[in-house]
């Protein structure tokens, strides 16, 4: 906006009082946006919890309570701010017992990022579960991901043993094509869905692969909370 | 994360997720000032300019307020710090380098409001990226917006000398033209993928 | 408008040209990048429609109270931080209230702050006229928006995915047009609109043309 052009005879205010509007203004801002923050922060934690805890109890079957970790160089410790590390959720039953932990797992899909979080059960060294937290594939096809039954069935007991040497994955998670599924480890793929379907079982691989080993000495650790 | 190496975020920017075409980020220009090829090209470079140096900015603004808890401020502090800078690359302009000025300048205030600059912002805040990969987002979606920009207006600049019916001139065939680029640029969707 | 000659009185006109005559969208082709980006299903569009709204009623009327104490100068500087304080606020209470239509909307409701209408509003309307007239004339602008994002939306998911408000509307042999909720399909539907609109004003145009020959004609004979 040129205002010299709308207004030649333009008289100027005073600098003091432009920085005392523009100061004024802020305040009332900075008051409103403040007390709406504090008003609303309850809900919106509560908010978050829920929806968390949602996912988590889909992916570990029979899990009715959660705790939150975090993986370090150290071990395992119970997550709180500034802590780095790799964040898992554990989940218990009624009783206290270990049901499972879930993770989330990342990697590049179709169209963007996909980001899911997938649970694993140490007694059956396998993955239990899987929920798509953030996907933008396309409707109707790669969404499949979500949607396709017998695409989730794949995550019922998938495979996830580690090798003799604890190290790593004694099959790694692979995504094959539809209807060729023969081994626990196998992922069976979406025709029409390939891309997705297959970014999935990368992802899956990777987060297991990063995990699980490490995770494994200290199961003890997260069994005996309480 | 592997899954996010710069050159991927580049890409991402500029073809696969294209701002213009399918975030819908920046339509007001691209609609606006895609009539002649000329005055595109400038526009698109003042965007991606602007795009860059106000990525930067934002960065630097988000690691301010997180260090002192103040997220609630992020929208007022962007959008503030991003109109003055806006403005201190005019001024500069004017200063050290008149010609492009002279071929720049008039887009520069227009760009302030322009939802692509402050998407850019917030979705690298959203999405964690750190300095480098600010970078590579940031020049990525500016070179997207440049193509998507271009493109236009040369497929504008054909259809001008055009029959089409009297209804559909202006807006609502620049809007079809639109959806077809738009489809034309899905085609690149899964690239990278494997 | 004719803003230089302001008249005092509120009539239907204040509320009712921001639907039709100066609709945003249809006619000033304002804000389009909401409208183009969350018009993939009813529910989003609606949620879109209102917080947009909101923030319009809001911002305009404090600019319009604050009208004689902001300086020429810094304007346009205060009304954007009138707005951004605004849509923070929504964006705040969109999340205490459903973080699912929150995560549906993403980005796009902290960059309601540059919609063009809002910032168009405040600079052209609400810092000239009284705060009960800028309420009417916002509310007006807002319902014009919400319903052009309706049209939209509702197009897009029938089409889509076959269903309004996630009720199924047609049968089970309804192959849906994927096409539509993906970018492209928002571009196509809003061409269609103009299209649609363009062609009604050129029939009123035509026949008030005929209209006007008519009695020309009846005149000179």
């Amino acid at each position: 906006m040129n205002e010299s052009v709308i207004q030649p005879e333009v008289r100027a205010t005073p600098s003091h009082r432009l920085i005392g509007t523009l100061g004024l203004i802020a305040l009332l801002s900075g008051l409103l946006v403040v007390s709406v923050f504090e008003f609303t922060r309850p809900y919106i934690e509560k908010n978050h919890r829920v929806a968390l805890e949602r996912a988590v109890f889909e992916v570990i079957p029979g899990a009715v309570a959660r705790r939150e970790f975090v993986l370090t160089e150290r071990g395992v410790e119970p997550a709180a701010p500034g802590i780095a590390g790799i964040v898992f959720h554990a989940g218990y039953d009624a009783a206290g017992g270990l049901r499972g932990v879930a993770a989330v797992a990342a990697g590049r899909g179709y169209a963007d990022v996909i980001r899911v979080l997938y649970g694993y059960d140490p007694d059956c060294a396998c993955i239990v579960g899987m929920k798509v937290l953030e996907s933008k594939e396309t409707p109707g096809l790669g969404d499949k991901i979500i949607t396709d039954a017998r695409f989730r069935a794949n995550f019922e007991r998938l495979d996830a043993r580690l090798n003799a040497a604890g190290d790593g994955l004694a099959n790694a998670i692979v995504t094959v094509r539809q209807g060729n599924r023969h081994e626990a480890w196998e992922i069976d793929g979406i025709s029409g869905a390939t891309i997705s379907s297959v970014a999935i079982g990368r992802m899956l691989n990777a987060g297991a692969h990063d995990l699980l080993p490490r995770l494994r000495p200290h199961l003890d650790a997260i069994r005996n909370v309480e | 994360m592997q899954a996010e190496s710069l050159g991927f975020i580049f890409l991402n920017a500029a073809i696969i997720n294209n701002f213009v075409l399918a975030l819908f980020l920046g339509i007001c220009p691209f609609l606006g000032v895609s009539g002649k090829l000329k005055t595109a090209t400038s526009m698109g470079i003042a965007t991606a300019l602007v795009m860059f140096i106000s990525s930067l900015c934002a960065y630097a603004i988000n690691l301010i307020l997180l260090h002192f808890d103040l997220e609630f401020l992020r929208l007022i502090a962007y959008i503030a710090v991003i109109a003055s800078a806006v403005q201190l690359v005019e001024m500069s302009m004017k200063k050290f380098s008149p010609t492009l000025f002279r071929a720049l300048g008039i887009f520069l205030p227009l760009i302030t409001t322009n939802c692509a600059i402050l998407g850019l912002a917030l979705f690298q805040t959203f999405r964690d990226y750190d300095f480098l990969q600010s970078v590579a987002y940031s020049t990525g979606a500016g070179a997207g917006f440049l193509l998507a920009i271009v493109l236009m207006a040369g497929l504008r600049e054909k259809l001008e000398l055009s029959d089409v019916p009297s209804i559909s001139r202006g807006a609502a065939m620049s809007l079809m033209l639109a959806g077809i680029l738009s489809l034309s640029f899905m085609g690149f969707a899964g690239l990278g993928g494997h | 408008m004719n803003a230089k000659t302001p008249d005092k009185s509120i009539t239907a006109d204040t509320f009712l040209r921001g639907l039709w005559r100066e609709n945003p969208v249809f006619v000033m082709l304002l804000g389009m990048c909401p409208v183009l980006a969350v018009t993939n299903s009813v529910a989003n569009a609606l949620a879109m429609g209102l917080a947009t709204t909101f923030v319009l009623l809001c911002s305009s009327t404090l600019v319009s109270l604050l009208r004689r104490h902001i300086p020429k100068e810094v304007r346009i500087a205060s009304y954007i931080v009138i707005i951004a304080s605004f849509v923070t606020v929504v964006d705040y209470i969109i999340q205490a209230v459903s973080l699912e239509i929150y995560n549906a909307l993403g980005a796009f409701i902290q960059l309601i702050v540059v919609n063009c209408i809002i910032l168009g509003r405040a600079e052209s309307y609400a810092s000239r006229h009284r705060v009960s007239k800028t309420l009417v004339n916002s509310l007006g602008m807002g319902a014009g928006f919400t319903i052009a994002l309706l049209c939209l939306g509702s197009v897009r998911e029938l089409l889509g995915a076959g269903t309004l408000l996630g009720q199924p509307v047609f049968g089970a042999a309804f192959e849906p047009w994927v096409i539509m909720l993906l970018p492209p399909g928002g571009f196509f539907v809003l061409g269609a609109w103009l299209l649609l609109f363009a062609w009604i004003k050129e029939r009123q145009d035509r026949r008030q043309r005929e209209a006007a020959n008519l009695e020309a004609r009846a005149h000179a004979g």
